[in-house]
């Protein structure tokens, strides 16, 4: 927990304190007030007035509780400052006196419990009708805290871009009809399904950036973490959602074993295992048996036992390789995606042999023909069988396809090693 | 809300009056109409003539120009549509799917404007 000293609160304090209650006040305005931008705004100022009044009179008893009723005051004036009171103005002032809004002026009324929205706007962020890009910006805005700036970095576009975006992703949620609330049980499974794809791709982004020098950027990564923890939270009883959770903590166990000393990419085979956090394993391992107790297992689950299987191995070549190609069997079954299969294929060949490897590769060669990793895969499973002519071949093909610097580094090593 | 349902489909690749293809589909969006209008929901909904029958008119300078066939040419066609009265826009993309159209074009889903009462 944060020390809250009353005196010399430092800017970081401050700003970590609030981006922790960032996603929950930005749900209670929302639900209060129906309105993202107004909620948005009103919070945006309520932070800027905490940056300089804090650091003089010291922590609040609640700071969110401080945050909340000044951002409120703020909306309302926001409101009020609107001449011509429409219909829809109304509305929120019917909603916001329903809710209480008016009810307490105090900003150090630390009795009243902020209630917790935030799954609701998670689902709205996460909302199918828009594009994966604008549910990624939505959630990390929206729930995470994160500046509009920081979400353009994750991009690549230029700022004045993804701010153009957000608007026009919030002018949606009002104009179309998106509803800020829980969708109803029949439309549960495949929203939350949307949800977890969307944290999942957050987590991905930072372990595996597409594009750039970098191989990873730790701090999506940590914010996927927070917000599928935060999500567990609000759903403990979705096995999925735990198991999700499960799986990021078990990639991020070994996510610094990844490179060397050079930033160059290592195989799971190169990894200096005593660099990988064992307590963080122990964690994922508790938390995918929770999972997994409740008998109703799931792709997130799956990939998380998998994750799990090599993770807890001592050795590369201790790994349980016939386990974890029954694991992809069962994977595969429930989620027939190429990656999988791919995969499969490569704990094929570790556990049968590089040519039964190679064998089910062919059966989808013709659809990976543009994946980095099938010409990977396809490369070390000829380099194993000595025929390195065609495994150049498959690596050079890698070499192109390559997202960022150190995964160029990475196969044109493999090539120097033969050329 | 009121949601405006446009149905683009390929009116080439549609199927031919008198075939059992046009008898399902035409019985699709019978259903799909009686459904609707038994909710109360329908507002209003028809389907269109092929483009070859239409004409677009653009005004310039004054100057009114029509030209033969529809405004773009484009791999799928507006073919018809409907306007329902819907709880919010989760309600409408399940109408949409349902309709005939989704399964063998798409189907765009807009809300319909408000205009402030002067």
């Amino acid at each position: 927990m944060l020390k809250r000293d009353t005196h010399q609160v430092s800017h970081d304090v401050i700003e970590d304190l609030i981006r922790c209650d960032w996603g929950r006040l930005m749900a209670a305005l929302i639900h209060y007030f129906g309105d993202f931008d107004l909620a948005e705004d009103a919070l945006q100022d309520a932070v800027e007035e905490a940056l300089v009044r804090w650091p003089v009179d010291g922590l609040p008893q609640r700071p969110d509780a401080w945050l909340l009723q000044v951002a409120r005051r703020r909306a309302l004036n926001a409101i009020k400052r609107v001449q011509n009171f429409d219909s829809k103005k109304h509305e929120v002032a019917a909603r916001m006196y329903s809710n209480g809004v008016y009810g307490h002026d105090s900003p150090n009324d630390s009795n009243d419990e902020i209630p917790d929205e935030r799954l609701c706007l998670i689902f709205t962020c996460c909302h199918p009708a828009f594009s994966l890009e604008a549910r990624v910006a939505l959630t990390l805005r929206t729930v995470g805290g994160l500046s509009t700036a920081e979400i353009a970095r994750v991009f690549i576009v230029p700022e004045s871009t993804m701010a153009q975006r957000l608007v026009r992703a919030k002018r949606k949620i009002r104009m179309a009809g998106i509803r800020f609330e829980f969708p109803p049980r029949r439309r549960w499974a495949a929203r939350m399904s949307g949800v977890m794809h969307v944290l999942y791709f957050i987590y991905n982004e930072g372990y595996s950036t597409s594009a750039g020098p970098v191989p990873t950027r730790s701090d999506l990564c940590e914010e996927a973490i927070y917000l599928a923890r935060t999500l567990r939270g609000l759903a403990p009883d979705e096995p999925e959602v735990v198991g999700l959770l499960a799986l990021m903590l078990f990639h991020e166990a070994r996510r610094a074993a990844r490179t060397d000393e050079h930033g160059d990419l290592l195989t799971l085979e190169d990894q200096d295992r005593t660099r990988w956090n064992r307590e963080v394993i122990a964690e994922a391992d508790r938390i995918l048996i929770d999972a997994l107790r409740r008998r109703d297992v799931g792709e997130y689950q799956l990939q998380a036992a998998i994750a799990g299987i090599h993770a807890q191995s001592e050795s590369f070549e201790a790994t349980d390789w016939d386990e974890l190609v029954q694991l992809y069997d069962v994977l595969c079954s429930i989620h027939p995606s190429k990656v999988f299969r791919l995969n499969r294929a490569v704990a094929l060949s570790f556990a049968a042999g590089p040519v039964d490897g190679l064998a089910a590769l062919e059966d989808f060669e013709a659809d990976l023909s543009g994946y980095l990793p099938f010409h990977a895969a396809k490369g070390d499973f000829l380099r194993r069988l000595g025929r390195h002519e065609e495994a150049i071949n498959a690596y050079v093909k890698a070499v192109k396809l390559a997202g960022n610097e150190a995964e160029r580094r990475f196969f044109r090593r493999r090539l120097a090693g033969w050329e | 809300m009121k949601y405006m349902f446009l149905i683009y489909t390929d009116e080439g690749a549609e199927p031919q009056f008198g075939t059992p293809e046009f008898e399902e589909m035409m019985g699709g969006y019978y259903a799909f109409t009686q459904d609707v209008q038994s909710k109360g929901i329908m507002e209003r909904g028809a389907p269109l003539e092929q483009t070859d029958t239409a004409t677009t008119v653009r005004v310039r300078d004054g100057q009114i120009h029509t030209a033969d066939g529809p405004f773009a040419e484009t791999k799928e066609q507006l073919g018809g549509f409907y306007i329902l009265d819907c709880e919010d826009l989760d309600e409408a993309l399940e109408y949409a799917a349902r309709i005939p159209g989704a399964a063998m074009g798409s189907v765009e889903v807009r809300p319909v404007k408000i205009l402030p009462e002067s």
